[in-house]
């Protein structure tokens, strides 16, 4: 089983976390939603797996190509 | 010569308040600036290089940096009015220019709020209201629905509208929320996700159904309203250029519609806001297809957009908003307009992706040509923080005609060098050079096929 992370696209807040440590996701669903100046930015998973850590909270600030979540494939 | 505007009895204001940030701010600085009026402006921590800041006559730092806690809180932004004694308080467009709250505490506070009354901001910002009176009033709408109570009174609505129908959001505009429905089967599913969105982004959780147009225009009317019962157009703005429902480019006049068609709605927009006793700008918003018009919302507040509706009459709209607000009557009504205007809109965003995009402007270069306009709430060394839209600049380009407007946009587009954020200057220079907006032969979803296309925006 190999680890692959994902990675946020933009500077911007977590406006909402859609899944959580051990949900299994398919390729394009959608982690977490971020929020940009004033649009929101999708998180999807980059391929089928398992989410093994969300590495960002509710609220929080994250930066352009900052790691968000490892997900297990 | 009588100078038609002499404000009556109230005289102008002294000082405004401006409740907003960017390219507005420092647009409306200007506009006191010109009538002799003192500018206060509001600023967070990360927009405290921008250029109103240092251009206003007053500047006051807001709290926080999140809208809710900076340009929205009606609290601090009270405080700041009433410290800094302004007699009126000028929202912008966005963030508070269509709250009724904020509108009535200004008015409480013994302020102006320069825009209509607040009775209007209410009776506008519920969408199927809008509709509703703008129908009664004569303006054409396509078919739809009242609000949607339950399921089946939402089936019998689409039955009578017929398929494909768009469930529209009945508190929000921008169109956010909006679910295409191309089957009665796929209409609960619908409503169900559209009451999500509306739940979650509007204060009015309502929903209502509409005809949906295939690949329609977007044209709106300029209205000047003064305190007096009477009420003006100002012709067409074209803005069809949009991607996920906002604009992109706008101009003046529209391409490829009678001319005569277009000054007949305009026309009948301003006589309805004279008929219902509309005050100050507002901006009647249609959709137009194959000759037939349908009225979408009025927007009760200047226009982004606004620079080109100012380039082909001469008339300055921000002033106009201010001194109608305090008792002037109309200006004269132009006899025609003036060449042709069109505005690109700059945003912080990846040409490709449409990814929104963030950093320190290195530079920030503005073209200063002939027939080129900038407006803009940015300087070098300025952050574009990720808390407020991704607008950088408004590119507006005049000319006699069309084309040499098209093509004055297009130089100014290469001569503007911005480093520190990506742009999508390459994806608005291939709209402009793309032949069917150069034949005029445009609609609301043309961007959008443009980027499914596939093939790579080129570097500029």
């Amino acid at each position: 089983m190999a680890k692959q992370e994902v990675e946020s696209e933009i500077t911007g807040n977590v406006w909402k976390v859609l899944k959580s440590t051990g949900d299994s996701v398919a390729e394009g669903e959608v982690i977490m939603i971020l929020e940009s100046m004033k649009m929101e930015i999708p998180v999807e998973a980059p391929s089928d797996g398992t989410v093994v850590s969300i590495l960002a909270e509710l609220g929080d600030q994250v930066e352009e190509d900052q790691v968000v979540a490892v997900i297990e494939i | 010569m009588a100078n038609h505007q002499s404000v009556s009895g109230r005289g102008a204001f002294k000082k405004i308040l401006i409740a907003n940030r960017g390219a507005i701010a420092a647009r409306i600085v200007r506009a006191c600036r010109e009538l002799g009026i003192k500018s206060v402006v509001v600023y967070t921590s990360v927009d405290a290089m921008a250029p109103s800041v240092a251009n206003a006559d007053e500047a006051y730092p807001l709290t926080g940096l999140r809208p809710n806690d900076s340009y929205l809180d009606q609290d601090q932004l009270m405080s700041i009015a009433e410290l800094s004694r302004a007699d009126a308080v000028h929202p912008g467009y966005g963030f508070l220019s269509e709250n009724v709250v904020f509108a009535q505490r200004v008015i409480d506070a013994g302020m102006h709020f320069i825009g209509p009354a607040p009775t209007w901001l209410d009776r506008m910002g519920d969408k199927v209201n809008a509709r509703r009176l703008m129908a009664q009033q004569g303006m054409p709408t396509f078919a739809g629905s009242d609000l949607i109570t339950d399921v089946n009174s939402a089936r019998e609505a689409a039955q009578r509208i017929g398929f494909p129908l768009v469930v529209k959001p009945s508190g929000g505009g921008g169109g956010m929320g909006m679910q295409v429905v191309e089957h009665m089967g796929d209409l609960e599913a619908a409503l169900a996700q559209a009451q999500a969105v509306a739940d979650a982004a509007f204060a009015n959780g309502g929903l209502y159904l509409e005809r949906w147009i295939e690949k329609p225009r977007h044209i709106e009317y300029q209205i000047l309203a003064d305190e007096h019962g009477n009420a003006m157009h100002l012709y067409e703005r074209e803005c069809s250029v949009q991607r996920r429902h906002q604009k992109l480019i706008e101009e003046s006049p529209a391409p490829g519609i009678d001319a005569k068609v277009l000054r007949e709605q305009a026309q009948r927009g301003a006589d309805i806001c004279a008929r219902l006793g509309y005050n100050n700008l507002g901006t009647m918003e249609t959709l137009y297809s194959d000759g037939d018009s349908g009225f979408l919302e009025m927007n009760t507040r200047i226009q982004v957009e606004h620079g080109v509706t100012e380039e082909v009459t001469g008339i300055d709209l921000v002033q106009q908003q201010i001194l109608l607000s305090a008792g002037a009557d109309l200006p004269a009504q132009p006899s025609a307009m003036k060449g042709h205007a069109i505005e690109v809109r700059l945003y912080a965003e990846d040409a490709q992706t449409l990814m929104p995009s963030t950093g320190m402007l290195r530079s920030f270069d503005m073209p200063k040509l002939f027939g080129v306009r900038v407006e803009t709430g940015y300087q070098q060394g300025q952050e574009v923080s990720p808390y407020y839209d991704a607008l950088l600049a408004k590119i507006i380009a005049t000319g006699s005609t069309r084309e040499q407007a098209i093509g004055r946009a297009v130089v100014a587009l290469q001569a503007f060098t911005i480093e520190g954020v990506r742009t999508n200057a390459a994806l608005l220079l291939r709209v402009l050079r793309s032949r069917d907006f150069l034949q005029g032969n445009i609609d609301t979803g043309m961007v959008e096929r443009m980027l499914r296309q596939g093939s790579r925006i080129p570097a500029l």
